[in-house]
This record gives C-alpha cells, sequence and structure tokens, in this order.
C-alpha cells in the first residue's frame, strides 16, 4: 500500500493507460505545463510530452467534440474540463453526439471517452463553479456517469473508464483533491456498477457517493454513539448502478436515507428513491429520505454556502426521523 | 487539373446516383413510404462529388442533417441507405437513425447529423487523431452556410489552425438557413472571407461546378495531408427542392429557382462530357438507365426488408448494457 492524495489516484490512472496504450492522450483547458486547474495533471505533459497532454483553447465545444470525433476516429480521449459547470457550454456535443452516435448509427461506431468533470461546492466559488449536475447526466441514455470518493477508486475506476468503449463521465468532487487515502501498490481496474459498502450496519441504509460518503461516515459514527446502527453504502458508479448492493442494504434495513450534493428538486437521489419504491417497496418500514442541498444556486459567502450544503447533521437529522 | 475520362465519369455518375437516389426519395416520401421527414441534395451534386473525388476510402467525412449526398459520394452502399430511410432493419443503422443519421465507420462516414453545426467539432476531432497517429488521412468537413453563425464554427476552425489539423471545412452556402436568406443572417457576402479570421487559406468557388469544387478540394486536401491545416472551401451552389419535403418556400422566388435550374450542375455536367467528346448522348442514356435499376434494386430492397424487431430498442444504446425493460 502506499498514499496518495485523490488528485493523484486520479493521475496516477491515468498515468498507468497512457504507458500502456499510445491511443490515450489527454487535452483541455491548461492541462499541460500549468498541470490543470486543480493540479490533476501536473508534470504529465513532462512524462508524455505535448504530444499527449493538450493544451486547448478556451472552448468547451470543441474539447467535448474533438473528443467525440477523435473516439469515433481511433483515438481514447481523456477530456477535462475544468468545471463541470462549463459543461453547458458544450453540451450540445456531449448529449447530441457522444451520448447518442453509437445508438443512432446502429451500434456501428465505438466511443471510448472520458470526460473529467470537476463538481461540487465547499470551495467558496459562488453560483457558477460548484455545481454537482449528475441528475443531468445520468438522464441522458448512452453515457456513464461515474463519482469516485477516494484515491484508490479514483486509480483503478479510471482505468476501467479509459478501457471503456462508451462515453464515461467522470466526477470529482473538488473539495477532495488533496484528501490522502491508501492505495495498492498494483492498481487494478475497478468495475463499473460496483457499490462499496463503507461501513456495515443493521438500522438504516444510507445511500450516496462522493464526499457525501465522509459526511455519512461521521453521521454513521455519531449515531453509533446513540446506539444507532447504519450502514454506509458508496455507489461509486451512477449509471450503471449497482442495485444488487442496494437491494441487499434495503432488505437488511428496512430503511433507507440517500444523501447527495445536488440541489435536491431533479436530483439523481430522486431516481434511487423511485427505483426502490418500485422494485423493493415490500422491504421498507419508513419513508426514503432524501438529503441534498437547498433548491438554489450555491451562494458565495461562507456562511450562506454552508447553510445550502447538505452537511453530516442534515443526514444524522434524516436518520433520526426513522429510526 | 488534368483528370481522366475514367475519372470525369465515375464523378457524373457519382452526380447521377445521388440525383436518381433523391428523386426516388422524394416520390417515396410523398406516397408516405419513408417515415419522418426528409432534406434533398437535389442540386448541390457537384459539391460532395467534387470534394469526395480527392478522398481515399479511409479518409473521414463529417456530414449534415442534408447528408445522402455524402454519403453516397464516400461510397455509402444504396441499398443499405434506402433501407435506413425507410427505417428497416437492414438499413445502416438497424433502423434507428433515419435519412439524418446515415454513418458508416468502415467507409470514415462519421456520420450525417441533425444539429446544424455539430459536424464541425467532430472533424476537429477527427482531424486530431490523424495527424496524433501520423496518417496522411484527411476530413472533410460539410455543412451549410448556416451552420457558420454557431459558435462550433469558430471553435472548430480556430483549433484546427492553431493545432494544423487535416481538416478540409466544405460550406455548402445554398443561399438559406431554413427560410432565412444569407444576407439575412450574416453581414459577409463570402463565407469564405471567414478564414481570415483563424489565418488560413479561404476559397469561395462555383459549386455547380464539379471540377470547380474538384480543384479548390484537391489543393485543400494536399495543404492538409503535408500537415499544412485547415482551409476553408465555400460552394455557392441551391438547393431545388425546400428545407425539407413539404416546405412551401415561400421565402424564395420562383424566378430565383428558375435561374439556378439552369445552372443544374447534372445537367451541366452533361453537356460537357458531350462537347468534351467524354460520352456520347447514347452512353449518357446507358448510365442514367443503369443508375435507375440501382436505385430501383435499392428501393426494393428496402421495400422487402422486415423491420426490427422491439427488442431492438434497447439494444446498441452501450457496447455493454443492454437496457432492462420494465413495465411502464
Amino acid at each position: 500500500m502506499r498514499t496518495l492524495t485523490y488528485a493523484e489516484g486520479i493521475r496516477e490512472g491515468m498515468r498507468i493507460k497512457m504507458l500502456e496504450d499510445p491511443n490515450v492522450l489527454i487535452f483541455g483547458e491548461d492541462v499541460g505545463q500549468f498541470g490543470g486547474c486543480f493540479g490533476v495533471t501536473a508534470g504529465m505533459v513532462d512524462e508524455f510530452t505535448d504530444k499527449r497532454v493538450i493544451d486547448t483553447p478556451i472552448s468547451e465545444g470543441v474539447i467535448i467534440g474533438a473528443a467525440v470525433g477523435a473516439a469515433a476516429a481511433g483515438l481514447k480521449p481523456i477530456a477535462e474540463l475544468m468545471f463541470v459547470d462549463f459543461l453547458t457550454v458544450g453540451m450540445d456535443q456531449l448529449v447530441n453526439q457522444a451520448a447518442k452516435m453509437r445508438y443512432m448509427f446502429g451500434g456501428k461506431v465505438s466511443m471510448p471517452m472520458v470526460v473529467r468533470l470537476p463538481s461540487g461546492g465547499g470551495v467558496r466559488a459562488a453560483a457558477q463553479h460548484s455545481q454537482s449536475l449528475e441528475g443531468w447526466l445520468t438522464h441522458v441514455p448512452g453515457l456513464k456517469v461515474i463519482y469516485p470518493s477516494n484515491a484508490a477508486d479514483a486509480a483503478g475506476m479510471m482505468l476501467t473508464a479509459i478501457e471503456d468503449d462508451n462515453p464515461v463521465m467522470y466526477l470529482e468532487n473538488k473539495s477532495m483533491y488533496a484528501m490522502k487515502g491508501e492505495v495498492p501498490d498494483t492498481i487494478v481496474p475497478i468495475p463499473l456498477g460496483k457499490a462499496a459498502v463503507k461501513r456495515e450496519g443493521s438500522q438504516v441504509t444510507v445511500i450516496t457517493y462522493g464526499k457525501q460518503v465522509y459526511d455519512a461516515l461521521s453521521a454513521a459514527e455519531t449515531l453509533s454513539k446513540d446506539g444507532v446502527d447504519v450502514e454506509v453504502i458508496d455507489l461509486r458508479s451512477l449509471y450503471p448502478l449497482d442495485k444488487e448492493t442496494i437491494k441487499a442494504s434495503v432488505e437488511k434495513t428496512g430503511k433507507v436515507v440517500l444523501v447527495s450534493e445536488e440541489v435536491k428538486r431533479g436530483g439523481f437521489i430522486g431516481e434511487i428513491a423511485a427505483v426502490i419504491s418500485e422494485e423493493f417497496f415490500f422491504s421498507l418500514d419508513a419513508p426514503i429520505l432524501r438529503v441534498g442541498a437547498l433548491n438554489t444556486p450555491i451562494p458565495f459567502s461562507p456562511g450562506l454556502e454552508d447553510y445550502v450544503l447538505p452537511d453530516q447533521l442534515d443526514i444524522v437529522h434524516a436518520i433520526k426521523k426513522i429510526v | 487539373m488534368k483528370l481522366s475520362n475514367e475519372k470525369i465519369l465515375s464523378m457524373y455518375e457519382n452526380m447521377l446516383k445521388i440525383r436518381k437516389f433523391e428523386e426516388r426519395a422524394m416520390i417515396l416520401f410523398s406516397e408516405g413510404q419513408i417515415p419522418g421527414f426528409v432534406h434533398l441534395y437535389i442540386g448541390e451534386e457537384a459539391v460532395a462529388t467534387g470534394a469526395c473525388a480527392n478522398l481515399n476510402e479511409d479518409d473521414f467525412i463529417t456530414s449534415t442533417h442534408r447528408g445522402h449526398g455524402h454519403i453516397v459520394s464516400k461510397g455509402g452502399d444504396l441499398n443499405l441507405m434506402m433501407a435506413e430511410l425507410f427505417g428497416k432493419e437492414t438499413g445502416y443503422c438497424k433502423g434507428k437513425g433515419g435519412s439524418m443519421h446515415i454513418a458508416d465507420a468502415t467507409k470514415g462516414i462519421l456520420g450525417a447529423n441533425g444539429i446544424v453545426g455539430a459536424g464541425h467539432n467532430i472533424a476537429a476531432g477527427a482531424g486530431l487523431s490523424a495527424k496524433y497517429r501520423g496518417t496522411e488521412q484527411v476530413c472533410v468537413c460539410f455543412f451549410g452556410d448556416a451552420s457558420t453563425n454557431q459558435s462550433t464554427f469558430h471553435e472548430s476552425m480556430n483549433l484546427s489552425s492553431i493545432w494544423k489539423l487535416p481538416v478540409v471545412y466544405v460550406c455548402e452556402n445554398n443561399g438559406y438557413g431554413i427560410s432565412m436568406s444569407q444576407e439575412r443572417q450574416m453581414a459577409v457576402k463570402n463565407i469564405s472571407d471567414r478564414a481570415t479570421a483563424y489565418n488560413i487559406p479561404g476559397v469561395t468557388v462555383d459549386g455547380n461546378d464539379v471540377f470547380a469544387v474538384y480543384e479548390a478540394v484537391e489543393e485543400a486536401v494536399k495543404r492538409a495531408r503535408k500537415q499544412q491545416g485547415p482551409t476553408l472551401v465555400e460552394c455557392k451552389t441551391y438547393r431545388h427542392r425546400g428545407h425539407f419535403e413539404g416546405d412551401p418556400t415561400i421565402y424564395r422566388a420562383a424566378s430565383e429557382l428558375q435561374e439556378w435550374l439552369e445552372k443544374d450542375p447534372v445537367k451541366r455536367m452533361e453537356s460537357f462530357l458531350v462537347e468534351n467528346k467524354v460520352a456520347t448522348l447514347e452512353e449518357i442514356e446507358a448510365l442514367i438507365n443503369k443508375i435507375e435499376t440501382e436505385v430501383s434494386n435499392a428501393v426494393k430492397f428496402a421495400q422487402d426488408s422486415p423491420y426490427p424487431a422491439v427488442e431492438q430498442a434497447v439494444q446498441d444504446i452501450f457496447s455493454d448494457i443492454v437496457e432492462e425493460v420494465k413495465i411502464r
């Protein structure tokens, strides 16, 4: 084992594939000498040259669009957007092109591309640099959407994402880049669609992903002092979704709290609530509760942002309502 | 430019193929045999023909909603095209794409596209792939005049220029973005002027003259293969039909259409063939009959083919996941 930060885990996954496969390349805004806005690609241009780690103009449309064209024409591009919020500028290229091409063309075009999308709030970046937009992405057939929560998953899932023949949206929570974690000496691919049970418990299941895994674990720790036994599931992959792990846990606990940093209205956790209610309803003995951000843009002022985003206390309160 | 008679005849044959395919599609659509909507390429045949006559099988093209002419010119199979227009299982896309989404990766056809301007950026990506892999492949990006007002045009031209990507931008300026005439939608007369902003060559040619298109694209392809970067070739042309079949074309004068009918690229080519003794009228007649038979065979192939089974609807979304079917 070794210790890497979340950012280093992401980088390590990309490095391994780039060493292995000459058709893997990275492009995005300031990913070269500058090392990416959050330093994730730091040093990679020195190792792989500017032929494979390429700075683009500030043109999100063509960053995603060129990834689509390059993937259709034989490469395995990793496109980095500086913030998931900037996806709006390239949304046609993602939604109408990347996600649709294989299907529209009768399965005859491959689309092996990864789009890295720094997401989430908590860094005082206000309304246009702090959003969590995974619900937009999971809504689109043709996109895989993953959200690793630690360095080991970041590295292992990156290997799988690059190897995948489909567009994979690789979401990263930017408040976690410096977070350290244990990573195996030999990184192996982690299959997409496999959740991880981070804490076993018998009374209530918290299903979450990304940064909120840590909030959920803290909440579970707090509640254990009151004798409440909480299970925490880290989805890791939003689509494909690991229903088996959800089912097993719901059958065990009968109570579910869903947690996400998205604004609550229309967020991806609403979909999970619907799946549980449609498919596992008779295992439930309490209403499914959702903990999300307030339905507001993300405000700048620290006190306001902290108020809007969900935290471990919100999770504690939700759990207390149903146990 | 000195083209062999054989090459000239193959270009004529290609133009005929597009014309006859489109004329038949027009009738089949009006009869209700083709669902959805179709955007016909009639009148613009010289552009796709002249441009693609410069390409190899492993070169790429990106296309538009008015894509049939591009697909034919890049070697598309008429049977598979027609079956796709019918929505049949045997079509290019197994009936999942239709007229606006025909692609053939084996021939470098990266797809017709229903979003105006989407091909620009995809073409830059294909060009990046060619350059990155160190091949001499090029990508011809076909697009209409109106798509040059989309942000993708700017993004793609800028990127291709700074990275010297092997992309040839072929603008089919047919004078209208649906109902809006060029002078109402942009302040330049020649779209090739827009090349100046990217410090790349921009030329305007008569898009109804297949040789003029061929020559301009030949030069552009040479530059691209030599890693000298992109070129913008504007081909001024006209669509004889409306934006889509059923468009009443109230936005343009009958006299304007008449003027362009007199410049019909197919008839013009036929006159050239006879005047220059490349082919006799009899030989032309024989070729027309041959192509009409090919198109008729394609129609029969489409008509005789089955529709896709409903199970097909949940396949091909991903390479490895078949979407589950739930009670709705």
